[in-house]
Order: C-alpha cells, then sequence, then structure tokens
C-alpha cells in the first residue's frame, strides 16, 4: 500500500483553509517543523502564533481568541496536547464548548525511539473524558484531510490525533468523512474488528490472512470515537456475534472502553482487545515497538481466532 | 444555544454610557459591597475577600472606564473585562446587575440550583461574563487571545485581566507574562489585586512574590503601582497604561483584602468562607 503522512497533509490541508477563511488562526508550542503547521505560518504570518513551549498559554490563548470570533487550530505532540494541559482543555475549552481544534501529531508508540516521555497512550482517555469534545482519529491521509475540514466547518471543540510515521492508504481520493459515522471497510459474518488510526490497514491485512483461513472477518474504522457510531456496533455485535477492538492506546479509556460499553447495553457478546496493556513501552524503530508491544495483524489475528471461539 | 455564538447587532451608541464622579464612584463602590456581603450571606458561601478587595477597581472600569453597553453584551466593539481570579465572582456580579446586564433581584440567587450567577463565572450562563474561570492563573492567557483578535480585526477595543496577587503563585501566569511582552500586547491593561492574602495566609509566608512589580518588569511589562482603592490613582494608571505601546502594562494594586468591613479586613478567614447572617448585619451597617 502507498503510505503518505497524516502530518503533512495537516498542514497542507490548513493552508487551503486559510485561503478560504480569514477568520482561522493557528497556534504551535515551538514544533511547527514536525506538526507542520509551518506551511500555515510560511503562507500566513500574521494569522499564526508560536507559543513558544508554554502548551498551558497556548490553550487559553487559543480560547481567548475563539471567544472573539475565531476558529482556532492549535498543534503540538500528543503527550503535550493531553497530559501537560488538560486543566486548561477542561477550563477554557471544554466548559464553555469553544471553537479551538487541537490537532496533535506523534500519538501512540509509533513515535518510536524518543521513548516512554513521548508516547501518547492516555490522550484519548483524557479527551474523551472532556464534556462537549469531539474526537477523531483518522486512518489516513485523505481521512486527515476530510476530518480537519469538517472540523474547521463544525462548531465546537475538537481533538484530532495524528501520527508521526507515514500511514498506509486504506481510502481511495474521492472518499468522504461524515463525523459520528463509522466506515464498514469490509462486510464479514464470523467477526468483527473495530479499529482506529493506524490499526485499520493491520485489521484489513488481517482480515486477508484470516480469510485465507476460511473466518470471514468484518473489518469497521470507527474514526470518530466520539460521538460514537452505537449503530454501528450494535449491528455488528448482533450479525458477526463477536468483536476485536484494535487501537494504539491504552485499554483504559479508548476505543475499546468505549464500544465495550455500547455492547454490555446493547448486546454482550464475546470481546477481545488488541491494545497496550497496563505499562509504558521503551525506544525503538516503530515497528519494533507495535510488534515487542502486541499491535500488529497478526495480533490481531490471534485475537479474532480467540473471540470466534468463544462464540 | 450558548449566548456567544450569537452575532449581536451593533449597537446605536458606541459612548460610555457611564461616566460617574470621583464621589459617585465611591457611593457605587459602597453598594457593591453591601451586594457581596449580602450575596455572600445568603448563599451561605462563597469569597467574600478578594471580592471586597478588587471592588474599587471593578467600580472604576463598569461605572467610568470601560465602553460598554448591557443592553448589548455581545457588541463587538466593547471593552473586554476577563476576571482571571474568578472567586471573585459576586463583585463581577453585583457591577453587572447595577450596570443594567441582569436585574439586580438575581443577586439573590447566587449560587443556587438553576441560577445564571454560578460559584464561579461561566461565559455561556451570564450576560456580560467573558470567561469561564475558577481554576487559577488561565485569564491572562484568555485575555492575551482577546487582545490579538482585536489586533487582527482591527477593532479597537481594550482588554482589561484582573488577576489576584495569590494567583501570581501559578506557573501559567508567567507563561502568560513572557508571550504578551513577545507578543507586544499594548492593547490590554493587567491589574494584579495585590491583597497580599490567599487561602491559609499571608502570600509572604505562603509562597513569597516580592518584589512583584520588579518581577514584571524582568518579564518585559511597563509597572503602574498604585493604591487599589484610591479612585483619583486607579483613573490615572488606566490612562497612563492606554498609552504605553509596544510593550504591555500592568497596574500593581495594593488592596486591603475585605476592604470596607473592619472584622474582615486583612483577615484570611473570609477569603472563601461567608459571612454569617449576624456578620452580615454588622457590614452592611458598617457600609452604610
Amino acid at each position: 500500500m502507498v503510505e503518505v503522512s497524516t502530518r503533512e497533509t495537516y498542514g497542507k490541508t490548513l493552508v487551503e483553509l486559510g485561503k478560504e477563511n480569514k477568520d482561522i488562526i493557528v497556534l504551535d508550542a515551538d514544533l511547527s517543523p514536525s506538526t507542520m503547521t509551518h506551511f500555515f505560518a510560511r503562507e500566513f504570518p500574521d494569522r499564526f502564533f508560536d507559543c513558544g513551549l508554554e502548551e498551558q498559554n497556548m490553550i487559553a490563548i487559543a480560547a481567548g481568541l475563539a471567544a472573539s470570533g475565531k476558529t482556532v487550530f492549535a498543534s503540538t505532540f500528543a503527550v503535550f496536547a493531553s497530559c501537560r494541559c488538560f486543566d486548561q482543555l477542561r477550563i477554557c475549552l471544554s466548559q464553555p464548548r469553544l471553537n479551538v481544534k487541537i490537532v496533535a501529531t506523534h500519538s501512540g508508540i509509533s513515535v518510536g525511539e524518543d521513548g516512554t516521555s513521548h508516547h501518547a497512550i492516555e490522550d484519548l482517555a483524557l479527551y474523551c473524558s472532556l464534556p462537549g469534545f469531539t474526537v477523531v482519529v483518522p486512518a489516513d491521509a485523505i481521512e486527515t484531510a476530510e476530518a480537519v475540514k469538517v472540523a474547521a466547518a463544525t462548531y465546537g471543540p475538537f481533538y484530532i490525533r495524528l501520527s508521526r510515521p507515514k500511514t498506509p492508504l486504506v481510502y481511495p481520493e474521492g472518499y468522504h468523512f461524515t463525523l459520528g459515522k463509522a466506515v464498514t471497510m469490509r462486510q464479514g459474518e464470523d467477526a468483527t474488528v473495530i479499529a482506529m488510526g493506524i490499526m485499520v490497514a493491520r485489521a484489513l491485512e488481517a482480515s486477508d490472512i484470516l480469510a485465507r483461513q476460511g473466518i470471514d472477518c468484518r473489518v469497521i474504522n470507527m474514526p470518530t470515537l466520539k460521538p460514537l457510531d452505537e449503530e454501528v456496533i450494535g449491528r455488528a455485535a448482533s450479525e458477526t456475534g463477536a468483536i476485536v477492538v484494535a487501537e494504539e492506546h491504552l485499554a483504559q479509556g479508548g476505543l475499546g472502553s468505549r464500544v465495550a460499553q455500547v455492547v454490555a447495553r446493547e448486546k454482550p457478546i464475546p470481546m477481545e482487545f488488541v491494545n497496550l496493556k497496563d505499562s509504558y513501552a521503551l525506544s525503538g524503530k516503530a515497528d519494533e515497538l507495535l510488534q515487542r508491544y502486541g499491535l500488529t495483524a497478526g495480533d490481531i489475528e490471534v485475537a479474532v481466532k480467540s473471540v470466534v471461539k468463544r462464540k | 444555544m450558548p449566548n456567544h455564538i450569537k452575532v449581536p447587532p451593533e449597537p446605536a451608541s458606541q459612548a460610555n454610557i457611564f461616566n460617574l464622579s470621583i464621589e459617585e464612584l465611591k457611593e457605587m463602590a459602597k453598594k457593591l459591597r453591601r451586594h457581596v456581603i449580602t450575596m455572600t450571606a445568603t448563599a451561605g458561601s462563597g469569597h467574600p475577600g478578594g471580592s471586597l478587595s478588587a471592588a474599587d477597581i471593578i467600580t472604576t472600569l463598569y461605572f467610568k472606564a470601560m465602553h460598554h453597553d448591557p443592553q448589548n453584551p455581545q457588541w463587538l466593539d466593547r471593552d473586554r473585562f476577563i476576571l482571571s481570579k474568578g472567586h471573585a465572582a459576586p463583585i463581577l456580579y453585583a457591577a453587572l446587575a447595577e450596570s443594567g446586564y441582569f436585574p439586580v433581584e438575581e443577586l439573590a440567587t447566587l449560587r443556587k440550583l438553576d441560577s445564571r450567577l454560578q460559584g464561579h463565572t461561566d461565559r455561556n450562563l451570564t450576560p456580560g461574563v467573558e470567561m469561564s474561570a475558577g481554576s487559577l492563573g488561565m485569564g491572562l492567557s484568555f485575555g492575551i487571545g482577546v487582545a490579538l483578535a482585536a489586533k487582527l480585526d482591527h477593532r479597537d477595543y481594550r482588554t482589561y485581566v484582573l488577576l489576584s496577587d495569590g494567583e501570581c503563585d501559578e506557573g501559567q501566569t508567567w507563561e502568560a507574562a513572557l508571550s504578551a511582552a513577545h507578543f507586544k500586547i499594548d492593547n490590554l491593561t493587567a491589574i494584579v489585586d495585590c491583597n497580599r492574602i490567599q487561602l491559609t495566609g499571608w502570600t509572604r509566608d505562603i509562597m513569597n512574590l516580592e518584589p512583584l512589580s520588579q518581577k514584571w518588569q524582568a518579564f518585559g511589562w511597563h509597572t503602574i503601582d498604585i493604591d487599589g482603592h484610591d479612585f483619583n490613582q486607579i483613573l490615572a494608571a488606566f490612562k497612563e497604561a492606554e498609552k504605553i505601546k509596544n510593550k504591555p502594562p500592568v497596574i500593581i494594586a495594593r488592596t486591603i483584602k475585605g476592604r470596607g468591613v473592619s472584622f474582615m479586613e486583612n483577615n484570611a478567614k473570609f477569603h472563601g468562607k461567608a459571612p454569617t447572617p449576624e456578620e452580615a448585619e454588622r457590614a452592611l451597617k458598617e457600609l452604610e
């Protein structure tokens, strides 16, 4: 599959949006060449503010701009965009529901060599806990461009989670993202894999492997974590009778927890979870880490076989 | 729908509709102080001490210095007042009610279920409240955002941010101080209500801030030291601040916590405790 950088796509999409809407303001915290907001900074220097290493300040400045009618994008690495400024997210954005889009790059353990301190694996739990926030994890560059445009056009606080490495394209050009709607990537009857972000390509790979073994596996991409597409989850539970959730996040508070809440209420069935267990990862190359910590197509394959046995 | 989404019409008059004399300001400040006592006593909780220390500054802003229109709280060219020390909500509510944002009778609902007057400020509930606050150290950053928006939109409104001295303990206050100077924010006036007392005691004992003016100067600010209970000094400071270009001005206002009520003055006990009915009665007599 062709691999494209989601953060580069984000940066270029911002430039497009900036041309259309002069009320779009972009903030960064001394990471613009990495978050790729530097494209916007170059094109619109008057509407770009580098807040230095002041993430807390950046979030509250964003709130002040949004309260004055601006649509604000604020970017930094996912670790800093979540853990470093959580109280500011809560008081300045969530409580007053202000129109700020936090687009964080370098999420999960696929950040790689920078190690534990830089692996954002709690961010989705934190953001999903905030009332009023919309949380989106695009699966590839095409979905990223779509999600960023939808965020700009939709009032309210958003968290969009992107990755450091390039991501395989799972969508054709022309794909249309609908906020709050899951996408059935592949039909299947024996089990369902619900995935997000970089795990979607891995889920598709796993379903290929399983198909060769006679297991007909449905694959659902869940780009919007909040609000969650509960209907598609209920349908998958009823129709396939087994669900595996795959995510590059801790077991606590991410996609797995959220899907399980719906399954428990709507249609209790066996579930398995491919995610990070209760510990931090170490330094290493992205692929080495994904393998070491159990986030590969092979891990999804094993989980599907295990959940199918429990049906 | 939250009130900040509505796009308001431009008002008929852009004039400052409040232009009280010094004597009238003194009387108004006393009235607002009486509201603070009655409101917190009725609620049975709240923060009277830091409300009373800020009373003269807020009175001057709402009844003399700021251009605002209570009939049109979302007027795009209004001067903005941001209460960073969100626990002083009662004095802000009193000023908003007396200037006409909502009925004075509503002050009696402070902190009660379904009231628009929350324990700490909520911008989506209360007409005239610019920022939801309550966790300290965020207001100056928010104000920088508002001031940057004014520059981007070529509007000449001014942003006022009131901080407490205790909140200068928060690291974010200094992040904001650094960035306001870096961005050359000169359309914002910060005011530090230096009542020298935080929740459990004197600031010098809990976390020493002095020399405070020199700290702001070192961060690139123009500082103006005043007696925060002298209306002439407060007004002169606002005027001086407006003249400063290319750097942010801060007014270090030396105040007295609990100012106006003898047994509340310089008394940390009344930081976050409402007066009892008997105490309220004594306080109101002193404020007649």
